[in-house]
């Protein structure tokens, strides 16, 4: 067991560097600079450009250094905790993003959750009661959530929500308690305003689950022990909780690998469409005005969390599954 | 007791001396939903290809009425059913509480729903210039199937438009994925070592990008004094950076699963040099299964365009796409006003789907020979 999970984190190493290469990289395609856009802006407006001004700050930034220069600069600042400093909020990065990862996780993980505790039962009966009206009422659902793209679903929820319920919709705080410091009243009103962006980002999800578990669970139910436990006098519902359900268990561990980077996509849209104070918008305005330490420690973050993810899920799975670690 | 020998029953000869795209063929068909699907998708494109012929509206004509309400034909009169479907009036008034103005059918004006009317011309398939519409209302009136948006563009039109848009781009981007997917993944499994643990890590860096935000990045990067044409084909390239990954995943198991077949091997021995070998053994076995991978890959293409075109990075007005038509309905006050501006994404809905039924029964019936079911 060590000695696999020592080679998939060693893996992860030149990952993880060839992925602050890329964000890098990322960041730099778009012609010039976060400086140049802004005096673009600025000349745009009919602001006095000064020349002397521009290069001065072009100085201090650091902007005129060759690009490599940067990186190794960016690069060795993360190391020590420091993403840079972001032009366009002038403010560290790490308090931009700390502030909204917090609240990104939480709806990632509560969709995941969501989408675990929806997919699984719908999955197991749908392979129980193969071809019945249950079965297709719930895979067709199941493709709806597939097909119907997040900000759409984000639209039509929205406004049902405001239609029929009278619920106040976008963000996830009401007027009230946006600034407020936590308690329990804010968050309950978390929870209240949660529910519509776990819906939207679980969908999808759930979708692709009930599918992998309906269908391995029928390829388990035909297998000889399930023939002999019954022959044995199990009753039908204990035996299919106790060991082909734990066998259909199997993807939902694995696919934690790339559903998360799934939802966290997935939540940015949505999060744009809701105005939700998370990760999504806050990328978007960065990458439009290349914000360069914003952008890129951003899409870092998010691609290594997405790493850090997949290998947590597979060391859960090799912890369950114990043929997956002699591969 | 003597044996009986049971004589093969017909469907079973049939069966027997079929070939293998006559058994793809017969396993798909029993697959309803993928027919369903591969309906739906044939009437989409042919939606997409006569898309001058079935609009009623040039797709940029402001008609002066904006946030119109959808009008339903009718089938009824005071005197019963009729053949001819009619549409009410708009009338224009002033909603008391928003101090707005809005329009409403008039019930007591009505105009009726011609077919093949003359409207507004255009070269159909490029070539033939015709002014000939399916339907509209020749005796003056207006037929906004979905409403009008902000604009006053009938939305109708500008969705049929938009099909052309959104459903070709799915396709060249599925064309540059199959030939990047093939090529690397058979890189990869064929053979195998270095290169392949190569390709599996860039494979697995790039699908551990959060996608969004990777095309986000991608597209933002596109220039703003682009064409909308160049910037289409950008959007594309970007859009199968991504999706060749999972193509390659699938060759490269294919390649590595028939490597030490028998008959490669056989052929090997016989002195086929290592391309023909590719070319006429390894290529026909997985085919089938490429085909099946492509088409689910669509959705995905379709799926994403629409997003980046929502977010307003990736197509952009006057480029018309379903994805640049959802950006209209983007906050609660246009939804709340005009919900019809939605519709858009009712098709989007419906593509994807087909897509994907199309895609699971290919894949079911992918191999034919396989013993699947209980």
């Amino acid at each position: 067991m060590w000695p696999y999970i020592g080679r998939r984190v060693l893996y992860m190493i030149p990952t993880l560097i060839v992925i602050s290469i890329i964000s890098f990289v990322l960041i730099q395609l778009p012609p010039g600079d976060f400086l140049s856009s802004y005096m673009a802006t600025l000349a745009a407006s009919g602001d006095h450009v000064d020349a002397a001004l521009e290069a001065a700050l072009r100085r201090r930034y650091g902007l005129d250094q060759p690009i490599y220069v940067q990186y190794f600069k960016w690069v060795s600042g993360m190391l020590r905790g420091d993403f840079g400093y972001s032009f366009e909020w002038n403010r560290p990065v790490s308090q931009l993003i700390g502030e909204r990862l917090a609240l990104t996780m939480v709806v990632s993980a509560s969709s995941l959750l969501f989408a675990w505790m929806v997919a699984l039962p719908i999955g197991v009966i749908s392979a129980v009661r193969q071809y019945s009206f249950f079965d297709y009422f719930f895979t067709f659902i199941g493709f709806i959530g597939l097909a119907v793209p997040n900000f759409v679903l984000a639209l039509v929820l929205m406004y049902t929500a405001n239609r029929y319920l009278g619920v106040s919709v976008g963000g996830l705080f009401s007027a009230e308690y946006a600034d407020a410091p936590w308690s329990i009243g804010k968050v309950i009103d978390l929870l209240k305003h949660l529910w519509i962006p776990i819906v939207i980002v679980g969908t999808a999800g759930t979708a692709g689950l009930i599918r992998i578990t309906r269908a391995n669970l029928l390829d388990e139910l035909r297998k000889p022990y399930v023939e002999t436990a019954r022959a044995k006098g199990i009753k039908e519902w204990r035996l299919i909780l106790k060991y082909p359900v734990r066998v259909a268990l199997n993807p939902f561990i694995s696919t934690i690998g790339f559903i998360f980077p799934q939802m966290v996509a997935g939540e940015v849209v949505t999060s744009v469409v809701l105005s939700l104070p998370t990760t999504g918008p806050l990328l978007l305005r960065a990458l439009l005005s290349q914000d360069m330490y914003l952008a890129g420690s951003f899409v870092f973050l998010l691609a290594a969390l997405t790493v850090i993810g997949v290998l947590i899920s597979d060391i859960l799975l090799a912890w369950l599954d114990p043929r997956i670690r002699y591969d | 007791m003597a044996q009986r020998v049971v004589e093969p029953v017909e469907s079973v000869r049939r069966r027997e001396a079929a070939t293998p795209l006559q058994l793809v063929w017969w396993k798909f068909s029993q697959h309803r939903l993928a027919v369903a699907g591969a309906v739906a998708i044939v009437v989409l494109y042919s939606i997409a290809l006569f898309a001058d012929f079935l609009a009623p509206y040039s797709p940029h004509h402001r008609t002066g009425q904006p946030y119109a309400p959808p009008q339903v034909p009718h089938w009824r009169t005071e005197d019963g059913w009729t053949l001819r479907p009619h549409v009410y009036a708009l009338r224009g008034q002033l909603d008391s509480r928003t101090f707005r103005r809005v329009y409403v059918p008039d019930t007591s004006r009505s105009y009726p729903v011609r077919f093949f009317v003359r409207g507004h011309s255009y070269r159909l398939f490029g070539l033939l210039e015709t002014d000939v519409h399916l339907f509209g209302t020749p005796d003056g009136g207006s037929i906004y199937l979905m409403g009008t948006d902000q604009l006053g563009r009938d939305v109708f039109s500008r969705v049929i438009y938009g099909a052309r848009v959104s459903l070709t781009i799915g396709l060249v981007g599925v064309a540059i994925s199959l030939v990047l997917g093939i090529l690397l993944g058979g890189l990869s499994g064929y053979f195998g070592g270095w290169t392949d643990m190569l390709i599996q890590r860039l494979i697995e860096i790039l699908l551990s990008f959060p996608s969004i935000p990777l095309w986000m990045a991608l597209a933002a990067a596109l220039p703003e004094h682009w064409s909308p044409l160049t910037v289409y084909f950008g959007i594309t390239v970007i859009l199968s950076f991504i999706g060749w990954t999972n193509l390659a995943r699938v060759v490269r198991g294919r390649f590595l699963s028939l490597r030490n077949e028998d008959f490669i091997v056989a052929a090997r021995l016989s002195g086929s040099s290592e391309l023909r070998i590719i070319r006429k053994h390894l290529l026909p076995s997985f085919m089938s299964h490429i085909i099946a991978s492509v088409t689910l890959s669509i959705p995905g293409m379709i799926l994403a365009e629409t997003s980046l075109s929502f977010l307003g990075i990736g197509l952009r007005p006057p480029v018309i796409s379903w994805g640049v038509l959802l950006q209209d309905a983007q906050n609660i006050h246009a939804v709340a006003m005009a919900p019809w501006l939605m519709l858009p994404g009712l098709f989007v809905v419906v593509a994807v789907l087909a897509f994907n039924f199309v895609g699971d029964g290919l894949r079911d019936a992918a191999d034919p020979y396989a013993i699947t079911g209980p």
